[in-house]
């Protein structure tokens, strides 16, 4: 009889540190310890806080182990599951000072301040069931939406239902999803058609539907199921980077699952419904997460986006309607269908209903995947979900979206996150990447790195996109150079402004947005740059100069030992100097002096 | 699959192996499992408890769990009993068989198995 169940987490980041190794000393051990008929181990996908994996959640109790490594295994299972001692040590904690100093720490991990903010509706099964179990899945009520639409509903029921909850893309162009069901169910069973998945998520640093794909790949299965049954669609497909191995091999095992089951093939639930589906992989190119890109890329065709319209909902793929949505989106359907319209709208805000993951990274203490109801403050999220700026920082800005987004700077810290204040502050929902900066990121360098991104991913149809993506980095790097002249900044404005405009897809129009948002709200930086040819954040090299305080100097040598290039000498016990055409910038000096003498300026 | 019962038997097989995830553990059993307690004889009372409550078909509301050492060795094992609104139930020298009286008359029945106590024992 199964006493406890062992949660390890499976998503990406954790296999990467090492959890799979974990897994199997695991079952070693509590072999050799004669409990492997009372205990149970489950690899689950992700459960948000990926900086502390590998991560291992004890049930009955909830306890949360952090940063497990594998020399841990043995203690945890003679303490923890052989006589129900929780190992303090590796329990997580909001607040480690209060556990270095023994207080009792935080074991249940919904206990957590990370948790507790989080509402989980389309992550609701990732971390909590075995993604490569279809029963298990069945036991959260899964396929039970399935089931009530293909016996209860009409198909305009089902488009009306996901009409009146509100529920709109959430992979970045935040259309009503109910609209573009509606549009593509003309003409039900006398024409073919086709539902498909983005799941080509190319946003740096979001990673929100690789974790669904691995943590809860049925929830897919059954939200396109009902999605095709709602158009009068008999054929789907899944468009997946290649880069994610584990989704496509856990998302491949579901699907064979669900075939099996008589979930997905002919004549399902026995009401004449028929649905399969197929995974396609991509390249991981950026421009095919573009609606019209993706779907050439799944016919076999190099992936460039064409002109809408035609809207997918009328010419689509193979020139047939077709209704596309994103992985994050799809999570959501089954649960409005079981719970209704309404459970879903009373969720979040006005306009912008339900809940957003988001992929908290850059310089915040907890980053991770965090899912919280629409409205939600950024501050919020930054602060007390992703508790605050690590070292003691201060918060310079939060760049959402990615590279076809833009930044909030602290002043905006308060704006909720929906889809309509995030547009009115330049910024945008995106896919729900979340980048935090603090005062040490140089905003025309970030504008930089968001521009080479989009450089790189320009398919190059289009002239605006290709040519003039790649005239603003020059400019931007002129001005990181230090070598900006009068003039730059007004050029690279009517630049942006001539590609957002002039594109031919989404890439193209969006491209410009990191740099108009950073210029509207950090436009002194910039003029810093060019004008005093100076990195106010202390962060574009060629703008710096490495000096050393005579006032603070000890002349311990230190520093001119540990000079890769050999740039600083002086006379022991006096002030050291630096020769300015012999350093690199690399900083080790200033790492190394323990009196804090040496400064980047 | 062909019908809403199918799903409805995968799910009721299910629901007990994943309930101890999900369960908001109203009552809680906690047997004592440090070295005094399992060489007392600690893992068939688990081992009874986890049964027991599944078979009463009780998993989603009452959670039974380990903990170290209560500090009265030469009472175990001992079992404590948690419940909403009540106080704090200790069980000493507890076995298998007692676990199963202890199911049948406490977590159902709302009955304290006084015989069983700390309170009882120490007389």
């Amino acid at each position: 009889m199964i006493r406890s169940h062992v949660l390890i987490c499976g998503g990406t980041g954790c296999t990467s540190s090492g959890s799979m190794k974990i897994y199997d000393k695991l079952a070693d051990e509590i072999k050799a310890k004669g409990l492997e008929d009372e205990i149970k181990i489950v690899k689950t996908g992700c459960f948000g806080l990926c900086a502390l994996g590998p991560i291992m959640i004890i049930y009955p109790e909830g306890t949360f182990y952090s940063k497990v490594t594998i020399e841990d295994v043995p203690e945890i299972v003679e303490e923890h599951l052989l006589k129900g001692r929780v190992v303090d040590r590796l329990v997580y904690t909001d607040d480690d000072q209060a556990k270095s100093e023994g207080e009792k720490v935080t074991a249940s991990l919904s206990d957590t301040m990370f948790y507790k903010k989080q509402n989980r509706l389309a992550l609701r099964n990732c971390g909590v069931i075995n993604p490569e179990n279809i029963e298990e899945y069945i036991a959260m009520d899964g396929y039970f939406a399935l089931q009530k639409v293909l016996t209860q509903m009409t198909p305009d029921d089902v488009i009306q239902t996901i009409l009146d909850s509100g529920l709109r893309g959430r992979g970045g162009a935040d259309f009503p999803t109910g609209m573009k069901w509606k549009f593509a169910s003309g003409n039900r069973g006398q024409v073919k058609k086709y539902v498909a998945c983005n799941a080509d998520e190319g946003d740096p640093g979001a990673f929100m539907d690789r974790s669904i794909l691995e943590g809860d790949p049925h929830a897919l299965i059954e939200a396109m199921a009902i999605a095709a049954y709602a158009i009068g669609a008999d054929e789907g497909y899944v468009y997946v980077r290649a880069e994610y191995p584990i989704a496509v091999k856990r998302l491949s095992i579901a699907i064979a699952q669900a075939r099996e089951a008589g979930l997905l093939g002919k004549d399902i639930f026995g009401t004449g419904f028929n649905f399969d589906m197929q995974v396609r992989l991509g390249a991981g190119a950026f421009v095919c997460g573009e609606e019209t890109a993706l779907m050439t890329s799944i016919e076999g065709h190099r992936g460039e986006p064409r002109p809408r319209p035609p809207f997918p909902a009328v010419k689509g793929l193979f020139g047939k309607p077709t209704v596309l949505n994103n992985v994050e989106t799809y999570a959501n359907i089954p649960q409005i269908i079981l719970k209704g319209a309404d459970w879903f709208s009373s969720i979040g805000t006005e306009k912008s209903k339900g809940t957003k993951v988001f992929a908290l990274g850059g310089k915040v203490v907890n980053t991770g995947l965090v899912e919280v109801p629409m409205g939600t403050t950024v501050r919020e999220i930054i602060f007390d979900i992703g508790g605050g700026i690590p070292n003691g920082k201060k918060f310079k800005a939060a760049q959402t979206g990615g590279p076809s987004g833009g930044c909030i700077p602290a002043s905006l810290l308060d704006t909720s996150v929906d889809y309509d204040s995030l547009i009115a502050i330049g910024s945008m929902m995106g896919s729900g990447g979340l980048i935090v900066m603090d005062e040490d990121n140089c905003m025309v360098d970030i504008a930089k790195f968001f521009l080479e991104f989009t450089v790189d991913e320009s398919c190059g149809k289009c002239a605006p996109c290709r040519e003039g993506t790649k005239r603003m980095l020059e400019l931007l790097t002129k001005i990181t150079d230090g070598k900006g002249e009068d003039g730059d900044i007004e050029k690279l404005e009517e630049l942006a402004e001539t590609i957002r405009t002039t594109s031919l897809c989404g890439l193209g129009q969006t491209a410009p947005n990191p740099v108009l948002s950073t210029l509207r709200y950090f436009r002194d930086e910039y003029e810093a740059h060019v004008y005093e040819k100076r990195c106010p954040a202390g962060c574009c090299k060629n703008l710096l100069k490495v000096v050393i305080d005579p006032d603070k100097c000890k002349g311990c040598s230190l520093c001119s030992r540990k000079c890769p290039v050999g740039a600083i000498s002086g006379e022991i016990k006096k002030p050291f100097v630096i020769d300015q055409s012999k350093c690199i910038k690399c900083g080790v000096c200033i790492e190394s002096c323990k009196f804090g003498a040496i400064s980047k300026k | 699959m062909k019908s809403l019962e199918e799903l409805m038997a995968i799910k009721a097989k299910m629901q007990d192996k994943v309930a101890l995830r999900t369960s908001s553990g109203t009552t809680r059993i906690v047997v004592g499992m440090a070295t005094c307690g399992i060489a007392a004889g600690a893992r068939p009372v688990l081992n009874a408890f986890v049964e027991g409550i599944s078979e009463a078909g009780l998993s989603d509301s009452v959670m039974v769990t380990q903990t170290g050492c209560i500090g009265i060795c030469q009472y175990e094992p001992v079992v404590e009993v948690y419940t909403k609104d009540a106080e704090k139930v200790t069980y000493v020298k507890m076995t298998a068989d007692r676990a199963k009286e202890i199911i049948e008359k406490h977590i159902k029945g709302g009955k304290v198995v006084t015989e069983y106590t700390i309170g009882a024992a120490k007389k």
